[in-house]
């Protein structure tokens, strides 16, 4: 292996990606607008849901409880019905996800120290929707009634005043619970496969298809200095693209930052031999532009979508699937920039996860060089 | 030239693609100094034969030797004496002229100290002196292909394998480039070029003809016209000429008759016999006949007479 030669090849890459726009486009623009659209798109915030209420009452005290409803922001009172028949339709229609029916003698069963049942519909089409506003809901109507307890109990001489066991939350890493600050490092994640994989993708089959590659092949050129020279630039590319995405996920979307910014950088290169080796495979397999950028997609998208972690929690998963998740490159990847961006955690906390990069990538450099030939057949 | 070791030695080299056999049963040697054509129809497995000496290709059976060295066992090696210039056009058409150079005086490892003398070397003999910074996807063919050998040859090589160098170049273009070709060979490099332009062929010291992978013949231009001819050849030019052909094949002592631009070439065994008799058959009013004569043979009517006989047989 020469220097020589890998810095012909290098050099040669750079001056072919200067003058194809369309790839000049492909690094910068690709990364920007899928990191925008998947950082708003992939919302998992359950915030104003459209509310009904049939209040069969109308006293103080059932409009004291919807009130409760209208003050937090996970509720939007859209409309207040009349009727049984006209709180199916709001469901029906889809003007609303959940109907609070309050039913007659409420306040009179209440004041008496009776037990009243509030009901609740709930249109469970979108079952995680579902279970979040009915644990918001649940969390109103147990708040209320500890309220009417604790007054009930004054009246009678007896003083209560406050729950016997109460509960002390502290989040941690993510304060507001905010799944945006968890979400977005995913995305960057996300994007930085696709985008590196799909970069490499091309540079094989383009070589095979515009018949250069005859030409290249019968030089002395080695097989591992072809595989370097070629990936070298878009590495540093790369490194460009990890800025852009790192700096919009703490510029733009405000997630907090609290590790350091060379681990982050350090990571992410790692990473990146990973994904620029996974396309450089697919290119040496592929040999036709469109297939290699195809398969560069569906290799690297789905399996960070659905498997990474980014969405679904690993541990959540079937031990088969959590199995195959270990040879995915992004779910490493997805922890640590995780742990780097949220937790702040020392080096050693994601050694493991270095690791298995290493490992991956070490293993795809090997069989990408295995696998392409210097010979025309 | 026969006195020095041989720089290509090919034994009984065989390229099969599933049942096509591209190459059948091969073996030649070539010398240092000497241009080596290949001479054949397209399809004829002559691109395959400089495939497998370039290690592009690995043989099916038989063995091939550059400098000594087994092109299927030690490729690299070989890629590093040779210089290759494929059929189709292979550098990149989005760098520049000067770019491709460079980057190939890189692959093949040209030092640092020999660059600058070797790239201006290869400019002025692909006469694209001042045109560097010309992108390569612009120029015209002949001087694509001259920018071409000069990419194969910047490092030196003793060995230059050349395919179909001259297709779709303009014939003022042809004939530099074979200048080049010959200046090179002056200088000791063993040439191997394929064509189908038999006027090339005479260029070359010695020739083999190719027909469907395997060798027809073998030897000097001048060998091949001589010993190869199964009788002299004639000159007849005829008015009509497609009758007077079939008039031609049909003459007693005519051995082979085909259509050579606007005239006739018919074999003689017997040349003032079969002369006589062509004067009495294309006679008028049928025919109006113009010269008889005999003439010497070029490669394409050896061409022609041999690969009749082999179909034939």
């Amino acid at each position: 292996m020469t220097w020589q030669r890998i810095m012909a090849m290098t050099r040669k890459e750079v001056i072919q990606i200067r003058r194809d726009p369309r790839s000049l486009m492909m690094i910068f623009a690709m990364p920007l607008i899928q990191l925008l659209i998947f950082g708003y798109a992939v919302n998992l915030d359950t915030r104003h849901l459209p509310l009904c209420v049939y209040d069969r009452e109308n006293s103080q005290m059932s409009q004291d409880l919807l009130k409760r409803f209208q003050s937090t922001s996970y509720f939007d009172i859209v409309r207040v019905t009349g009727s049984y028949p006209e709180v199916l339709r709001a469901l029906d229609e889809g003007t609303c996800k959940l109907a609070i029916v309050v039913p007659a003698g409420f306040s009179e069963k209440l004041r008496s120290g009776g037990s009243v049942s509030v009901q609740a519909l709930l249109d469970a089409s979108d079952s995680n929707t579902a279970s979040i506003s009915l644990g918001y809901t649940q969390n109103i109507i147990q708040g209320y009634s500890a309220q009417v307890q604790v007054t009930w109990l004054n009246k009678r001489g007896v003083h209560a005043g406050a729950p016997v066991l109460t509960m002390q939350p502290r989040t941690w890493f993510n304060e507001d619970l905010e799944s945006m600050a968890n979400i977005v490092p995913g995305v960057v994640a996300l994007v930085m496969a696709v985008v590196g994989a799909f970069l490499t993708s091309l540079t094989v089959a383009r070589e095979w298809e515009r018949g250069t590659m005859e030409q290249l092949i019968s030089t002395p050129v080695g097989r591992l200095e072809i595989q370097i020279g070629k990936l070298v630039p878009y590495f540093f590319i790369g490194i460009a693209d990890t800025a852009l995405c790192a700096g919009m996920a703490v510029w733009w979307f405000k997630v907090p930052f609290r590790g350091s910014w060379i681990v982050l950088f350090g990571c992410s290169m790692l990473f990146l031999v990973v994904v620029l080796s996974l396309g450089y495979y697919i290119s040496v397999t592929a040999r036709s532009q469109l297939g290699a950028s195809q398969m560069a997609m569906l290799a690297t998208f789905l399996p960070t979508f659905l498997l990474s972690g980014f969405l679904f929690p690993i541990d959540q998963m079937p031990v088969v699937v959590q199995w195959i998740t270990r040879v995915l490159p992004s779910r490493y990847y997805v922890e640590i920039l995780r742990n780097v961006f949220l937790k702040g955690t020392e080096i050693r906390f994601i050694a493991g996860n270095l690791i298995a990069l290493a490992v991956i990538a070490l293993a795809l450099i090997t069989l990408s060089t295995r696998r392409f030939h210097k010979r025309l057949e | 030239m026969s006195h020095s070791q041989p720089s290509v030695v090919v034994r009984n080299l065989t390229k099969k693609f599933g049942d096509f056999v591209a190459v059948d049963n091969l073996s030649l040697d070539a010398y240092p100094g000497e241009i080596f054509g290949f001479l054949g129809p397209n399809g004829s497995g002559k691109s395959t034969t400089i495939r497998i000496l370039c290690g592009l290709l690995r043989p099916t059976s038989g063995s091939a030797l550059v400098e000594g060295l087994d092109v299927a066992s030690d490729p690299e090696a070989v890629r590093q004496r040779i210089g290759y210039m494929s059929q189709k056009f292979s550098l990149y058409n989005d760098l520049r002229v000067g770019e491709n150079l460079r980057l190939f005086a890189g692959l093949y490892s040209v030092s640092e100290h020999d660059l600058e003398s070797r790239m201006s070397w290869a400019l002025r003999m692909a006469g694209l002196e001042g045109r560097e910074q010309f992108p390569t996807g612009s120029l015209a063919v002949g001087w694509k292909q001259r920018l071409a050998l000069g990419c194969a040859v910047l490092h030196r090589p003793s060995i230059v394998f050349l395919d179909e160098p001259t297709s779709g170049v303009d014939p003022v273009s042809r004939r530099q480039f074979w200048e080049l070709i010959q200046q090179m060979a002056g200088e000791g490099v063993t040439v191997f070029v394929t064509t189908h332009y038999m006027d090339e062929a005479e260029y070359c010291n010695r020739l083999v003809l190719i027909d469907r992978g395997r060798i027809v013949a073998m030897g000097t231009p001048t060998e091949l016209k001589s010993r190869y001819m199964k009788g002299q050849l004639l000159l007849v030019e005829c008015e009509p000429l497609g009758a007077a052909l079939a008039e031609l094949q049909s003459v007693s002592g005519v051995l082979d008759a085909a259509v050579f631009g606007n005239s006739l070439h018919a074999v003689a065994a017997d040349v003032p016999a079969a002369m006589a008799e062509i004067r009495k058959r294309l006679a008028p009013p049928r025919f109006r006949l113009g010269r008889v004569e005999q003439i010497p043979p070029r490669l394409e009517d050896v061409f022609v007479s041999l690969t009749a006989a082999r179909r034939a047989s």
